[in-house]
């Protein structure tokens, strides 16, 4: 681990990462779509909205983003995570042009292109940044423990 | 881009300062979250050592993390102000976009990343590609 390299699992993580985002942004989107107008008069059909299908689907997805997003910050930089966040807008634009027969402008293929160039370009490199204080061996068992690193 | 605005919206510096304020709020909330992650420790070897429970703790255990999601809170909100005055097809791709950028300035100045070259290269061609693409 000295370079950083990454495990399958946790390109696994990065996928997740990539993917749940956009896809609970979906699902979210369809099930509000299928709901009657929701006004501040009632606020109950906000919460009854949360245990329809797509929407629980939905957040379901976003929590599973959340929870994969803080696992990959856990052992790889902000810069390099970050990329992969965006690349799953690459996937859902691919998705809406090959499964639903969306029609993608020049600008959209345009921009497909330059993240996934820009992915490319941060995937090549070492996932994490050098420290010293990694070294150290009992820096994290300490905080696994609960404990505070000075 | 903002100049186009109808006359409706707000001028070009008010909408500048929104979606100023939604990038600004957003990157300090990844920061912080980002450095309460690097100082928990590998997640997996904690759920690996200590499971589920121990993971769980360790993260909610974290000042920093709180910090973080207030920030992400407050950068959600200032994105729902921004779109009740603003088009959307502004606000996402500019506030999505910019925020890269931005993440990669604070990472380098708060959490001492090493972004070299290829970051700043990938930094600028996904945040180009994001406007292009969300626009």
């Amino acid at each position: 681990m000295s370079r950083h390299t990454l495990s399958p699992h946790q390109y696994l993580i990065l996928g997740l990462v990539s993917i749940c985002a956009p896809l609970g942004d979906t699902c979210l989107s369809r099930g509000m779509t299928h709901l009657p107008a929701i006004t501040l008069t009632h606020p109950g059909s906000l919460i009854s909205a949360v245990f329809t299908p797509w929407i629980a689907i939905g957040i379901a997805l976003l929590i599973g983003f959340f929870a994969s997003y803080l696992t990959a910050l856990s052992w790889a930089d902000l810069t390099y995570v970050l990329p992969a966040t965006a690349f799953g807008n690459v996937i859902v634009a691919l998705l809406s042009k090959f499964w639903l027969h969306e029609p993608i402008s020049l600008e959209r293929w345009t921009g497909i292109v330059l993240i996934t160039i820009g992915v490319g370009f941060v995937a090549q490199g070492p996932s994490r940044t050098e420290r010293p204080a990694e070294t150290s061996p009992d820096v994290r068992p300490a905080v696994a423990e609960g404990e505070r690193v000075p | 881009m903002i100049l186009s605005s109808s006359s409706a919206h707000p001028g070009p510096w008010t909408a500048a300062a929104m979606v100023a304020a939604v990038v600004l709020l957003s990157t300090a909330g990844e920061v912080l979250t980002a450095a309460a992650m690097q100082s928990i420790g590998d997640l997996d070897e904690i759920r690996a050592r200590s499971g589920m429970k121990g993971a769980i703790r360790a993260v909610i255990t974290s000042p920093l993390f709180f910090a973080g999601v207030g920030f992400l809170a407050l950068a959600f909100f200032a994105l729902l102000f921004a779109l009740n005055h603003l088009d959307l097809s502004l606000v996402a791709p500019a506030s999505a976009s910019l925020t890269l950028v931005t993440n990669a300035i604070a990472a380098r100045l708060f959490l001492h990343e090493n972004v070299d070259r290829r970051r700043w290269a990938s930094a600028v061609f996904v945040c180009v590609g994001v406007y292009l693409l969300a626009h």
